[in-house]
């Protein structure tokens, strides 16, 4: 379409628009997705999964399907290293190893629909399937909380009995679901609200939701005699999968390669490990490569969505609009691991304004649902949206316009973030600005229509970077059916 | 398990293979004929990404089972370059940039031909409305949407006589 000519210097590749490297490969069939590889001798293999939410495993008992023609090697949790531990980088957040490889394979107890249990591999997919219903588990069925704020209740049921809240002194003397609560904030907030002429405030409620990715994930796994494994899988990030087995099957780093295939799409949910710990294990046990692949009920039921929140804002103001002051409460689903994004949703909340007195706490807290996993801006949608949220419900109070309050009080370069970054580059002043000027601002808005706005900056740590951007969001809406 | 001789024609080529009753044809496709180029993305005939042709008809190959292939003629993926040639389709997602991952394009392309096989020339609405069985989560329908319109005109353009 161009020919790279910009401003009268002809640029050989800004401007130019090259047909996609992996293109004809993947228009013609020929690219190689996770579930694609083949290798002789190759087995199937399934896993079992929890029907309950919440169940202590009091025996597993595989012996009537380690009998069935056909089948190779069955895994549980005991052919993981029991003692895997240490800490992974994982994208965007650390993972534990004790709870990826529990949550690869339960140990002791499962913690949510789905959960799995025990792995066979055998050579047919009917064989393997026939195993699967072979293998008795025997569960002792417990109470299970899948809602953020009644898994929060002193008498909820409990996950895990050696979680302990960190983040409160004195260390508490029970174990929680809560596993940490976070604080950040700055200046007087008593003082803020005493002070204002305005105070709006809400709860604001989103669900889980799911990546989504159109390509369950799969893997094929292969384990050599001498020890030496490749693991051909789905993923976002093949040193991390070689760094996470390596650790769950106690094995040389230096044994394990792994080749990331063309990935059907991740969108963060593939930065971690489900199936190709199980499917290695399950090949060091027979010595044949095994492929497990999830099918979309699996998927659905025991990879990571993002967390669901339970959140509270408050906001003090001055008539003119200026905000003075703002708390919030965040409660996010960490699933049945700790580890939810609510630090990062924390550092979202009120990245885009400039707000003397903040005060926010944030809550981890695990429940009997699937581990969450990252999602485009860990942690940050939730937060922006109940910010956001309460923003314009302080539009609605002053007879603002919803650019003019956010003009008003957008932060710019120089300011410091309630995490302590300062802002280097901040441009929200400028996108608000645009924004208002254009068509899509001004347009009229017609009879069953709305128009909202929404600004939103997303932080995240990665070793020492801090990145940070600014985006708005200004939709009109179709009139309602 | 007994498992049954299926005879169809793929791609133009005679095959023969085996298959057990409850195969579908997707399974088929890609374990027994190694034709992995049509995907698994739900098995519930959600999503698309295993959109093949079987006798003319668009279907979704996760929903029909191995055996009913029997004495059809399939087209998959796999046959849809002519001897290395691209066609005029694969030519314009190429050149629009319409995919991303891929996992989704093989579907997308295969219910784009059955569409341009019966209606040389759809409006967008019609292309629209064919493709809604197909879920693309990464590029958005915009540009497949464009590429399945030109390929339309580059193949009508093809056919006019000289």
């Amino acid at each position: 379409m161009s020919d790279g000519n910009q401003g009268g210097v002809n640029l050989k590749v800004v401007g130019q628009r090259p047909i996609r490297p992996d293109g004809v490969d993947k228009v013609t069939g020929r690219a190689q997705f996770g579930a694609d590889f083949h290798l002789p001798g190759m087995l199937v293999g399934r896993i079992k999964r929890s029907p309950h939410a919440h169940a202590r495993i009091v025996s597993i008992d595989t012996s009537a399907a380690e009998k069935l023609p056909g089948v190779k090697a069955i895994v549980t949790s005991a052919d993981f290293d029991a003692g895997a531990a240490g800490e992974v980088e994982a994208g965007e957040s650390h993972a534990a190893m004790k709870e990826v490889a529990a949550n690869c394979l339960a140990r002791g107890k499962v913690l949510y629909q789905g959960h799995a249990v025990a792995a066979v591999a055998a050579t047919q997919p009917e064989i393997a399937a026939e195993a699967l219903d072979l293998i008795e588990v025997t569960y002792e069925v417990l109470p299970h909380v899948i809602d953020v704020e009644a898994a929060m209740a002193a008498d909820a049921p409990v996950l895990h009995d050696d979680m302990f809240t960190k983040g409160v002194t004195p260390k508490p003397g029970k174990a929680s679901n809560v596993a940490a609560k976070h604080l950040m904030g700055r200046g007087d907030v008593a003082a803020a609200f005493k002070s204002a002429d305005v105070i709006v405030e809400g709860r604001y409620e989103t669900a889980a939701v799911h990546q989504g990715y159109v390509e369950p994930h799969a893997c094929v796994a292969s384990w050599g005699a001498d020890g030496q494994s490749t693991i051909w899988c789905s993923s976002q990030g093949q040193f991390l999968v070689r760094a996470m087995v390596a650790k769950i099957l106690n094995m040389p780093l230096s044994d394990i390669k792994v080749t990331p295939a063309e990935i059907g799409g991740g969108f963060g949910g593939k930065t971690t490990v489900y199936l190709e710990p199980v499917a290695l294990a399950l090949s060091r046990k027979c010595g044949r490569p095994v492929k497990i692949v999830m099918s979309r009920e699996e998927v659905f039921l025991a990879s990571g969505p993002t967390s669901g929140a339970v959140m509270d804002v408050r906001l003090a103001a001055t008539k003119a609009g200026k905000i003075t002051g703002a708390e919030m409460t965040l409660r996010y689903q960490a699933g049945a691991f700790q580890g939810s994004p609510v630090n990062l949703g924390m550092m979202t909340a009120f990245a885009c304004y400039d707000v003397e007195a903040l005060a926010l706490t944030g809550y981890d807290v695990v429940s009997n649902r699937p581990k969450v996993a990252a999602y485009r801006a860990p942690g940050a949608p939730m937060a922006a949206f109940a910010v956001e949220s309460a923003i314009d419900d302080l539009a609605m109070k002053l007879d603002m316009d919803p650019i003019d309050l956010r003009l008003l009080n957008a932060v710019r370069d120089g300011a410091k973030t309630v995490y302590g970054a300062t802002v280097r580059y901040s441009a929200l002043v400028e996108t608000l600005e645009a924004i208002k000027a254009s068509p899509h601002y001004q347009t009229p808005v017609g009879k069953g229509q709305a128009r909202g706005v929404a600004a939103g900056r997303s932080s995240s740590s990665s070793a020492q970077i801090v990145r940070t951007m600014s985006r708005l969001v200004c939709s009109l809406l179709p009139p309602m059916l | 398990m007994s498992r049954m001789v299926v005879n169809a024609t793929v791609n133009g080529e005679p095959v023969e293979f085996l298959v057990g009753g409850g195969q579908s044809l997707l399974d088929a496709l890609r374990d027994e004929l190694r034709l992995t180029g049509s995907k698994e993305g739900c098995g519930t005939g959600d999503c698309g990404a295993c959109s093949v042709i079987v006798d003319g008809r668009l279907v979704c190959a996760c929903l029909m089972l191995a055996p009913e292939a029997e004495g059809t003629r399939i087209e998959t993926i796999e046959g849809l370059a002519d001897n290395g040639h691209l066609h005029p389709l694969q030519h314009q997602f190429l050149e629009q940039a319409a995919l991303q991952c891929g996992f989704c394009t093989p579907g997308l392309l295969m219910a784009s031909k059955a569409l341009l096989d019966r209606n040389p020339d759809p409006t967008e609405t019609e292309v629209r409305y064919w493709l809604a069985g197909n879920m693309c989560r990464c590029t958005g329908y915009d540009k497949v949407v464009r590429a399945v319109m030109d390929a339309a005109a580059d193949l009508r353009q093809a056919e006019k006589p000289r």
